[in-house]
């Protein structure tokens, strides 16, 4: 069966026959580049239109059903109007870092698909420090954010930006430590050991209520961290007119709109991986019929699966729940998520020192 | 006690979550309930909601018999003077002089379909329509006459 794997093997075997090895790894980083870009393109398209229709569906609308079949060129239409408009700098911005700023954000996401497996070993770069890298460059787009705001020279845009930093920042500490759990369980910071981790079984299921409690802290935290309702303060469209993207059009506010997808989608991976076995397929105790059945699928699917899963459960949030108020945010952060989720972690580690998860 | 109460507080808000989750979530996989209206595809299927409020109509039976007596208290009623009521005296077959509307001029263009007027009027003349396509070219014509031409008030009503 073809699968992902063979692909890039037979592409790195015929790049190492004809040119030579340097020459080989370079023309690989340009294509390993390229699909980078050109998946980041396909999912801005099809999350934004994703989301559109949950939203409309979740308030007993129809959502965009006029351009191509069911509205499905909507978001292709929306990038052509964005391609054709001025990219306006405002008088009074600072600006190197107003136009700087929409390319720290991309690159900070771009940085994240680094180490995700996609499908069995399929992954750009298996570091054994995979977790850690995720969790310490995903808060540099906090800075970009900063820098939005900072240089719009527009007071919205720096609240924007100030609230978004101080929940960015107070946020990661719940996602860190729910993280963290998963870590203690596996023994491992590589992301492929943890996906190897969960053959017989994934953590969510494996680790009883703890680890659904740290899930849950999880998707808070990251849904939070991407600056998404109820938590996109940052953003608010009726307070702070959108706040630290107010000031950017065409292309580089799209650059803004894009990233925040892309690390839905990224947190989205993350959380598969970790919580629901990434690529590994669903497989019950001995039942050897329908674990070989399930095998059939591949691997990749799996995964896109599980993403797409809790992307549609991030927008459920999304077109569900109210915004909070700035207080409310930082008490939900400081006196719940994170007082719960530490408890929690005594709790995973007792039962993981004890061996009391299967 | 305090550890009681937060532990509650996480329950009922977690249960509160979940209670909003479920009916988007039942929204979500019934496409049924949905209730846009196809506007411009599906006029001549349109059918428009009772309490819609679209303009004022003078109500008139099959024989061009309205219930009008030319109170005007619906022109009292009107909030920003949209409704102006002309009156003429009429001589009934009895010999007597009798008031009766000439002309019931209508401003859409100055009306908030605030529906004061129907609840003034004492004898149910007039009625809310549930007409919305009123974009015409020339402000002039947002002037309208209610009652038609030739129409005269319904016997016995007073």
């Amino acid at each position: 069966m073809l699968s992902l794997e063979d692909i890039t093997n037979t592409i790195h075997e015929w790049l190492n026959a004809t040119l030579s090895p340097n020459l080989a790894l370079l023309s690989e980083f340009v294509i390993v580049g390229f699909c980078a870009i050109s998946l980041f393109a396909t999912l801005g398209l099809v999350l934004v239109l994703m989301e559109r229709k949950v939203a409309a569906f979740m308030q007993i609308r129809l959502g965009p059903n006029r351009v191509g079949p069911f509205g499905m060129l909507q978001t292709v239409a929306d990038t052509i109007k964005l391609v054709m408009k001025e990219g306006l700098t405002p008088d009074g911005a600072d600006k190197f870092l107003f136009n700087l700023a929409p390319f720290i954000v991309m690159i900070a996401s771009m940085l994240l698909l680094a180490p995700i497996a996609f499908a069995r070993n399929f992954q750009i770069w298996d570091i054994n420090i995979g977790v850690l890298f995720l969790s310490a460059v995903s808060s540099i787009s906090v800075i970009g954010i900063l820098m939005a705001g900072w240089a719009s020279n527009n007071k919205y845009s720096l609240l924007g930006a100030m609230r978004s930093g101080a929940q960015i920042v107070s946020y990661e500490l719940s996602a860190g430590i729910s993280i963290i759990t998963i870590v203690i369980l596996t023994g491992s910071l590589q992301l492929s050991d943890i996906v190897n981790s969960q053959e017989n079984g994934w953590w969510i299921f494996k680790g009883h209520i703890p680890v659904l409690i740290s899930f849950v802290i999880f998707i808070i935290a990251v849904t939070a961290e991407t600056n998404r309702a109820p938590f996109d303060l940052a953003e608010a469209e009726s307070e702070l007119t959108a706040g630290f993207h107010t000031e950017y059009s065409g292309m580089k506010f799209a650059l803004f709109f894009l990233s925040e997808y892309i690390n839905i989608f990224i947190a989205c991976a993350i959380g598969a991986t970790l919580f629901f076995g990434g690529w590994m397929p669903f497989h019950i105790g001995h039942w050897e019929a329908f674990n070989h059945i399930m095998d059939f699928i591949p691997s990749s699917l799996w995964f896109m699966g599980k993403t797409f899963f809790l992307i549609f459960l991030m927008m459920w949030f999304r077109w569900t729940f109210p915004r909070l108020r700035v207080d409310q945010l930082l008490n939900l952060e400081w006196k719940y998520l994170l007082p719960i989720s530490m408890f929690n972690l005594l709790l995973v580690t007792v039962m993981a020192i004890m061996g009391w998860h299967f | 006690m305090f550890i009681v109460n937060y532990i509650k507080d996480i329950f009922k808000g977690v249960k509160s979550l979940l209670i909003g989750m479920k009916i988007t979530g039942y929204y979500f996989t019934h496409p049924k309930e949905i209730i846009t209206e196809q506007y411009p595809d599906n006029r001549d299927t349109l059918k428009m909601a009772e309490r819609f409020k679209g303009e004022v109509v003078l109500l008139h039976d099959e024989k061009n018999e309205h219930a009008c007596t030319g109170c005007s208290a619906c022109e009292l009623a009107c909030p920003n003077g949209t409704i102006k009521i002309i009156n003429k005296f009429e001589i009934n077959e009895e010999g007597k002089k009798k008031k009766a509307i000439d002309t019931f001029v209508y401003h859409l263009e100055l009306c908030t379909m605030c529906n004061l007027c129907i609840i003034a009027c004492p004898t149910d003349a007039i009625k809310m329509a549930p007409t919305f396509e009123h974009s015409v070219f020339d402000r002039a014509q947002l002037t309208k006459v209610l009652n038609f031409p030739g129409s005269k008030i319904k016997a016995g009503v007073e």
